[in-house]
């Protein structure tokens, strides 16, 4: 059974989403796409959680799947004491108030036909939340002021703003319903830089405003360091590397975390050069490589990495998924390094030695 | 000093709006020496990517590049060149890769086929020799087992490995400037590097020049020589990667680069810059950033501001650098 901490607000236990691949005139399911599979989250109120990994490794699908947008295939997810996993859809939908999304795309997000005030108040009217007409109209000004739109612009469309204030609309109208927990799936993504340090400056004042607690789901890791209190980076559906974010990005203890970090341009002209540390493509969720699923492209694995799943190794913020993460953290703990020099922070080199040991079966 | 390989004058691009014509890009000058990288950064629609199409005059329908442009290329303006002779410098001398390539490689041709194409359109060699040129190419932007993938179709590689086989496309034509529209933008951070690396090593092994177009400084610092930061069809300011990444004086300038997330401003807030993007039509008479300017001053709003040299390399169209530099 598993352990459940009781000031989480959310609780992820071994969460899985598979999607069938079909072919033929039967459509018989000739594989599964294992997008998600077996992934543990703990959220706490107030803290902003950072979910990062190239595309395709399963970081929206768990997004998603928190909101049974689509239907996980097996595992539990905890809202205050719920297991919601366990919910009929039905029974689902008053969380779907608790927990909202922010998309990365706010041109698709917004109803075409909804006006801005219809589409703020659209999630209010669904909960029966404020009674309706001119009350719920003036809630949706004061959330517009709230995200800096006029709020005289509440009767026009979505096509005529701005990406960064669509994204705003999309903000308040997440707000409208007053969510504990906001998920922002790549919610900055798309937006120019000078308007995405709008976004993420709305983001933290609403944070400290209401103690809104945030999945931020992002490929972008300098956006993650200055925004997330604690990263989990995912591969290939599975969660590799957990733990704060200062420690993360000084002492990464997995070499796909290592590499990501090496892949970031730095923008001092005195330290050029980005590190392409990770060696080839991205398998297929498909047919994830047998063993760690990034032995493949690793530089310092060992011959057992192809045939071992790592183990689950504990650290003292977090996890993570690697051999040699065992031998790290048997040692000492790393001394604090320069922020500056994470970029740079190698992995250890495969020497002669790490190559004979064997994983404990 | 040497003649640039390529210079732009004046460039003025314009669409047609109702019953008049709107600018995209005005009054654009630029210069590439050989060999040298040249960043071309900005927000979206600020009129690079037109920019670099316009070079390769396939600015797209109903865009129009105006009479007062001048775009010389090795000696030759390239506005005056028939079809045909535009044809030839494209498929030669400037190559071209863009953000998305997947939709830039023909889906029923092996991408071997496709290299081999522009190999044969640079140089006669029998078949055999140009299986082998693919080969070496294939091989020189780091696609593993090159002779397998020969017969591979553009679906079967992954985003990283089309955008190699795009890139052994451009080079196939061993060309003198090679136009390079976000090549990294739609890759993965790690692939990303990758594609960085090789960049900047064809550069330096094949004394390539390169026309760089993104909105990502940290791309620029990788592998630009040169900057020109663009806003609302206009450069306002340009510099070597040093001068603009450690001191950039068009305020524009300052507010992009402070706005990027770094770790240094964590627990505090970003400097934004305030309001939106002018579209291209609504440009303010005077200089175009002053409605967003946190320094403008009634000047800037009369008068568009003209280049101040701040070093010999170094130039900033800002009435408030004309002041400092003056004093």
């Amino acid at each position: 059974m598993t352990m459940l901490s009781a000031d989480a607000l959310l609780e992820v236990r071994g969460l899985k989403t598979w999607f069938p691949i079909r072919s033929g005139v039967l459509r018989r399911v000739r594989g599964q796409v294992r997008a998600v599979d077996g992934v543990d989250l703990t959220i706490y109120p107030g803290e902003t959680l950072a979910l990062v990994g190239e595309s395709g490794c399963g970081k929206t699908t768990v997004g998603r799947s928190l909101l049974r947008l689509v239907e996980p295939t097996g595992g539990n997810i905890w809202f205050g004491g719920v297991n919601l996993s366990r919910l009929s859809l039905k029974a689902f939908k008053p969380y779907r108030q608790q927990i909202q999304i922010v998309m990365q795309d706010p041109g698709a997000a917004l109803d075409p036909r909804l006006t801005v005030r219809d589409a703020i108040a659209e999630g209010m009217e669904a909960f029966g939340l404020g009674s309706p007409g001119a009350q719920r109209t003036e809630r949706v000004a004061d959330l517009m002021r709230r995200v800096s739109l006029d709020p005289e612009l509440m009767w026009r469309y979505p096509h005529e703003f701005s990406g960064g204030q669509r994204q705003r609309i999309s903000i308040a109208r997440a707000l409208a319903v007053e969510p504990a927990l906001l998920i922002c799936d790549e919610a900055t993504s798309a937006l120019d830089v000078s308007i995405q340090a709008q976004i993420l400056n709305l983001l933290s004042e609403l944070k400290a405003e209401r103690r809104l607690t945030y999945l931020f789901i992002t490929h972008d890791l300098g956006v993650v360091r200055y925004f997330a209190d604690r990263v989990a980076v995912m591969y290939l559906g599975r969660i590799v590397e957990l733990g704060r974010t200062e420690r993360v990005f000084a002492a990464p203890r997995h070499p796909y975390t290592q590499a990501l970090l090496a892949s970031i341009p730095s923008l001092d002209p005195d330290r050029r050069g980005v590190k392409p540390m990770a060696l080839g493509d991205v398998p297929s969720p498909i047919a994830p490589p047998s063993g760690c699923h990034f032995h493949p492209r690793c530089r310092v694995r060992l011959p057992s990495c192809s045939s071992y799943d790592p183990p689950v190794v504990p650290l003292p913020d977090g996890l993570s998924r690697c051999v040699l993460a065992e031998r790290c953290a048997d040692a000492k703990p790393e001394p604090e390094r320069s922020a500056t020099a994470a970029a740079s922070a190698l992995p250890p080199q495969p020497k002669a030695e790490p190559t004979r040991m064997e994983p404990s079966p | 000093m040497s003649a640039p390989l390529l210079s732009v004058e004046n460039l003025v691009l314009t669409f047609p709006a109702e019953n008049r014509r709107i600018a995209v890009v005005d009054k654009l000058s630029l210069t590439i020496a050989r060999g040298e990288t040249l960043a071309l950064i900005g927000e979206s629609g600020c009129g690079k990517s037109l920019t670099a199409l316009a070079i390769m005059r396939l600015l797209p329908k109903p865009g129009r590049i105006e009479a007062s442009s001048r775009i010389e290329f090795d000696g030759r303006n390239l506005l005056e060149l028939s079809v045909p002779e535009m044809r030839t410098i494209r498929g030669g001398a400037i190559g071209m890769i863009f953000q998305e390539p997947m939709t830039s490689l023909n889906p029923v041709t092996s991408v071997g086929d496709q290299v081999l194409e522009a190999v044969w359109l640079h140089e006669k060699i029998s078949r055999a020799a140009a299986r082998a040129r693919v080969v070496e190419l294939l091989h020189m932007v780091g696609i593993p087992d090159p002779r397998a993938r020969f017969s591979a179709y553009p679906h079967q590689l992954s985003g990283g490995l089309k955008q190699r086989v795009m890139i052994a496309m451009a080079m196939a034509m061993r060309p003198r400037l090679l136009i390079a529209d976000e090549p990294t933008t739609a890759l993965d951070a790690t692939i990303r590097a990758q594609i960085l690396a090789l960049l900047r090593q064809l550069s330096s092994s094949t004394g390539t020049a390169v026309l760089l177009i993104t909105h990502d400084f940290g791309v620029v610092n990788e592998i630009a020589d040169r900057v020109a930061v663009m806003y609302a069809g206009m450069i306002v300011e340009e510099g070597t990667r040093r001068e603009l990444l450690s001191h950039p004086r068009h305020p524009y300038a300052q507010g992009l680069l402070k706005s990027i997330p770094r770790p240094e401003a964590r627990g505090n807030r970003l400097v934004e810059i305030k309001g939106v993007v002018p579209r291209p039509g609504r440009w303010p008479t005077g200089c175009r950033f002053a409605p967003r300017c946190p320094s403008a001053f009634d000047r800037c709003r009369a008068e568009l501001p003209h280049r101040t040299t701040v070093s010999a390399s170094q130039g900033a169209w800002c009435h408030l650098v004309e002041y400092e530099v003056h004093a």
